[in-house]
């Protein structure tokens, strides 16, 4: 009972109590299912929400901010010479992310409310696993824990593409898994090197025995940027950073709308995520010799992502590469390698879960109604949507970074980080950065006009086309506010994410 | 000579149950009339389930016998109990598909009763006198089985495993006696003492290479697998699930006795041998398999593919280091193995036809939404295949890769995880196939089939949260 009552593991676990009530029910009773599914990830979210409050109250007792918090810790196969160990904590690098994954669940199963029909039943199921699985990458602290739910989201996702996708959508399922994959396997041989090296697989205990390992030569600076490039290697491509970010459109376009909002929204960010708590930490010295090509790879992904943008004639394939370049700029503040970069970047991360997930559920929307996403077909749509054109402005602004809204703290502070790091070297990445923000601007605001400014397109003038109605303002409503909330004070997150902060980079050799 | 004692006889006790049992129903069978055949697959069921419980009841024990000849330990116990499993399984699976098949006769539990026991007798085996008595005794009822259906292609896999069988087992016999002309003795504790006494000779080293090709074949590891497809997939389905399971672990039990007793002087030339032949094996299955449109030819790859994985649990056999917790990975393994390879088998024939319809991938379009059980379960099956949570084939994957990085072979295992990920590719093709086309399939229901696919699934995924207890037991399974 005591291991259950664990806020972390009733907050990782909880879903599968909605998984197990849905087993029971008929594949008819399509509204019941739905109706339990919502219930299970709002309980999720209140829990969550319980989580914060408990790490608040960690955090403010003298000297432990930036810690570890709410661990829960058990003996999990202790036999034959293994140590691994169930063990869950939130710090500071993950309460954001283990929010973001909770607050967007519930908004992604409103969004499939009448978007899904078929096989609700599987669905709702598989959309309930990936909740878990993604709980557990963000909490784990455990490398074998944290592999077994790595690999874990890729199978509910790859039904999620595979099954309610678009027309090319086992191409895309298949293309996703085995990127994902390719990656994952090179992490999982650093990792038992690392866990036959250390004898733990124990995070924390790790990152307390590796300094000596390194120190004595037991694993030498070439071992450990091979190692660094092994995990790199399964982060990068979940990122996804220039020139690995191929399964990305093919995997967002076809997905459901659901789907495409928890990829944008919380997979990538498993990505930089990664990078985050692991390759930083482990491998400090690598870390520092890596940064300035990170740095490059991260700045053609930001230009490269944007101009390809431009040039895309569908809008959810438009919204599926800007996340190329977005998160081009979270590696970019990432391994800038200080307070202002590194903060920068965490928030960054919720500010495209939030932005880019408001224009998937958006474009959802309208392409409900009339099956199309080309560009050109539409036009005129403000004048008959009045409301989804206002909300879609919005989201637009917030994810160009205009200031007042949450895309510009976040890029304006990993700018920041970036022209004046060390680790980098160089304010030059930071100066072609910021001539990705002009381009997103020009990107978007094109695909705005195009759609909703100008003379009604053929779509427009055929269609019956209807507004927002009171669910679908009720999904994407609550991002506009944290939009607005971070945009104009972003000082109660920054406050969360500090102190961890600061930790991790005490710890790196600069 | 001296006579045998009570402890002899206690070495071979389970083995003897088995033997004993099987030759009791070969009499009673005769008098069993033909629609009734279940009472024989029952009473050849209990006489499994028996000999097994006994089995169990055997862990910790080690003892040794006929003169060093025959020995009971952990290592053959675990080994055993597969067997043993293997062997119900075998019968459960066979039962409503040989009558379904018109192919029910009684004949076909006492074959299986005896190949069993001389899976048994092979874990046990510590003179190569007795691994040549054992390698007999199980195959030449395997080769039978095969060309049971008396259809074309069932003789055609008969006699294609009959004559290639022979010929291995040829290699294995030559092998021991370059072996016995070596070291003097058959023994595999008396060719170790003699072999790191003398010199080392060429004699022994050509030997034990034979003994390797000789067994290479009977796991099916390439270069020695062309059989493997056409036997898989001309057999009776029952027999192949059978078929590859047990021979698989009778195989890999013999050579890890083998070589790791009798042959670690010769492990600084021999690792490098295995190291091939486990990358070659990974390879050629996994690459292969990719191209195949017939379910039971793509197993067929598939178990070669594992076989190349177990291999690597041997390649640093001369490292007493390692050597133990890589015996334990590849018994581990094995067991896996076995459990997915049962399920996977039993949703085969749930599907399959008379006349070898319903075996293509395509075939299993659309059975998620009429089977969605049927369908979860194979499901599992793949992803323990490929080695991703939540299955125990995630977790066999890891302790035996885990194995090979600390023997020091990194590149090994990363071989093993790159060609885990082209495999991948052809399993999640069934999935494909199941979820995400449009099919009307129509499935057999039998009892034996559901109770196995359940069984399998339910213990693949709930082991492999707690996967603990089946460490400790291979663990403990550890040649001495």
């Amino acid at each position: 009972m005591e291991f259950l009552l664990q806020p972390l593991t009733l907050l990782t676990f909880f879903p599968l109590v909605g998984v197990l009530v849905i087993l029971l029910m008929n594949e008819e009773q399509k509204v019941a299912i739905r109706w339990t599914a919502l219930v299970a990830s709002l309980m999720t979210f209140g829990i969550s929400l319980w989580v914060l409050q408990s790490f608040y109250a960690a955090e403010s007792v003298t000297g432990a901010a930036g810690a570890l918090h709410l661990e829960a810790k058990y003996a999990w196969i202790t036999v034959a010479g293994w140590n691994i160990y169930y063990y869950l904590a939130v710090d500071g690098l993950s309460i954001l992310l283990v929010l973001l994954t909770a607050f967007l669940s519930p908004i992604s199963l409103l969004s499939t409310w009448t978007a899904v029909e078929d096989r609700v039943k599987e669905f709702m199921i598989f959309f309930l696993l990936l909740e878990v699985g993604m709980m557990g990458v963000f909490l784990a602290q455990d490398l074998f824990l944290f592999y077994v739910f790595w690999e874990f989201t890729l199978v509910p996702m790859y039904f999620l593409i595979g099954i309610w996708g678009g027309p090319r959508r086992m191409y895309a399922a298949v293309k996703f898994f085995l990127y994902t994959m390719a990656g994952s396997i090179l992490m999982l041989v650093a990792i038992l090197f690392l866990g036959i090296k250390t004898d733990t697989f124990n995070v924390p205990t790790m990152l307390a025995r590796l300094p000596d390992l390194y120190a004595t030569g037991a694993i030498d600076p070439r071992a450990q940027m091979l190692l660094f490039i092994a995990f790199a290697a399964a982060f990068a491509i979940k990122v996804p950073m220039w020139p690995l970010h191929s399964w990305l459109p093919d995997a967002h376009v076809e997905a459901p709308t659901a789907g495409s909002v928890i990829l944008a929204g919380v997979l990538l960010k498993m990505g930089t995520y990664g990078f985050l708590r692991f390759n930083i930490q482990l491998f400090p010295s690598a870390t520092i010799a890596a940064a300035p090509w990170i740095a490059l790879l991260a700045t053609i992904g930001i230009i490269y992502g944007a101009a390809v943008s431009y040039a895309q004639q569908d809008v959810k394939k438009l919204v599926a590469y800007s996340s190329v370049s977005h998160l081009g700029f979270v590696m970019l503040g990432m391994f800038a390698l200080n307070a202002q970069g590194v903060a920068g970047a965490i928030l960054q991360m919720i500010n495209h879960g939030l932005s880019t997930g408001a224009l998937f559920l958006l474009i959802g929307m309208i392409y409900e109604q009339t099956h199309t996403r080309d560009i050109k077909v539409y036009g005129g749509l403000w004048k008959i949507t009045p409301v989804f054109g206002t909300i879609m402005l919005i989201a637009s602004l917030s994810s160009m970074g205009l200031p007042g809204l949450n895309g510009f703290v976040g890029e304006f502070t990993i700018l920041l980080g970036a022209f004046g790091s060390k680790a980098i070297g160089s304010p030059w990445y930071a100066g072609i950065s910021a001539a990705g923000v002009i381009m997103a601007a020009v990107y978007i605001l094109y695909m705005f006009q195009k759609v909703f400014l100008g003379p009604a397109g053929e779509i427009t003038h055929h269609h019956e086309l209807k507004d927002l109605n009171v669910r679908e303002l009720i999904t994407v409503v609550p991002l506009v506010v944290f939009m607005f909330w971070i945009g104009l004070y972003p000082a109660p997150f920054f406050n969360l994410i500090a102190p961890a902060v600061e930790k991790i980079l005490s710890a790196l050799p600069l | 000579m001296t006579q045998p004692t009570f402890t002899d006889y206690y070495s071979i006790l389970p083995f003897t149950i088995l033997i004993a049992w099987a030759c009791l129903l070969l009499l009673v069978d005769l008098f069993i009339p033909k629609d009734r055949k279940s009472v024989t697959a029952s009473i050849a069921a209990l006489g499994l389930a028996v000999t097994l419980g006994y089995g169990v009841s055997q862990f910790g024990k080690s003892v040794t016998g006929f003169s060093g000849m025959v020995v009971l330990d952990g290592f053959s116990t675990f080994a055993s109990v597969l067997v043993l499993v293997s062997g119900l399984f075998g019968v459960i699976l066979a039962y409503g598909y040989a009558r379904r098949m018109n192919i029910q006769r009684g004949e076909y539990y006492t074959l299986l009763l005896f190949s069993v026991a001389g899976m048994m007798l092979m874990a046990q085996a510590a003179d190569l006198i007795i691994v040549f008595l054992a390698l007999e005794l199980l195959s030449i009822p395997l080769y039978v089985l095969a060309a049971y259906s008396r259809n074309l292609e069932s003789e055609e896999a008969g006699v294609k495993y009959f004559l290639l069988g022979a010929f291995a087992t040829g290699f294995v016999v030559y092998g021991s006696a370059l072996v016995f002309g070596a070291t003097g003795t058959t023994s595999l504790t008396g060719i170790f003492f003699a072999a790191s006494n003398g010199t080392p000779s060429l004699l022994l080293s050509i030997g034990a290479a034979l003994i390797l090709v000789g067994f290479g074949f009977k796991v099916a590891a390439a270069p020695f697998h062309m059989w493997t497809p056409d036997v898989y997939q001309g057999a009776p389905t029952s027999v192949t699930a059978f078929m590859a399971a047990g021979a698989k672990i009778a195989g890999f039990a013999a050579l890890l006795r083998v070589f790791s007793v009798a042959f670690p002087t010769l492990s600084a030339d021999m690792t490098n041998i295995l190291w091939v032949l486990s990358v070659l094996t990974m390879i050629v299955g996994n690459f292969v398999a990719l191209s195949q449109t017939n379910i039971k030819r793509m197993l067929a790859y598939s178990s070669i593919a594992h076989a190349g994985y177990i291999l690597m649990a041997f390649v640093p056999y001369g490292n007493k280091d390692v050597i133990a917790s890589s015996v334990a990975a590849g018994l581990f393994y094995l067991m896996t193995y076995v459990l997915t390879n049962f399920g996977a088998w039993a949703v085969v024939i749930s599907l399959e036809k008379a006349e070898g319809k319903g075996l293509e991938i395509t075939d299993y379009a659309g059975l998620a939404k009429k089977y969605p059980t049927l369908a979860a379960a194979m499901t599992i099956f793949m992803l323990s295949f490929i080695g991703l949570p939540p299955t125990l084939g995630l977790v066999g994957k890891f302790y035996l890769f885990r194995s090979a990085v600390s023997g020091g072979f990194i590149g090994l295992a990363l071989i093993g995880v790159f060609t885990s990920l082209v495999s991948a590719y052809y399993y999640l093709r069934v999935v494909v196939q199941m979820y995400m086309k449009e099919g009307d399939p129509v499935i057999e229901r039998e009892p034996g089939l559901a109770f196995t696919t359940t069984l399998t699934s339910v213990v693949i995924v709930v082991m492999s949260f707690v996967p603990q207890w089946l460490f400790l037991l291979a663990s403990q399974a550890v040649l001495k």
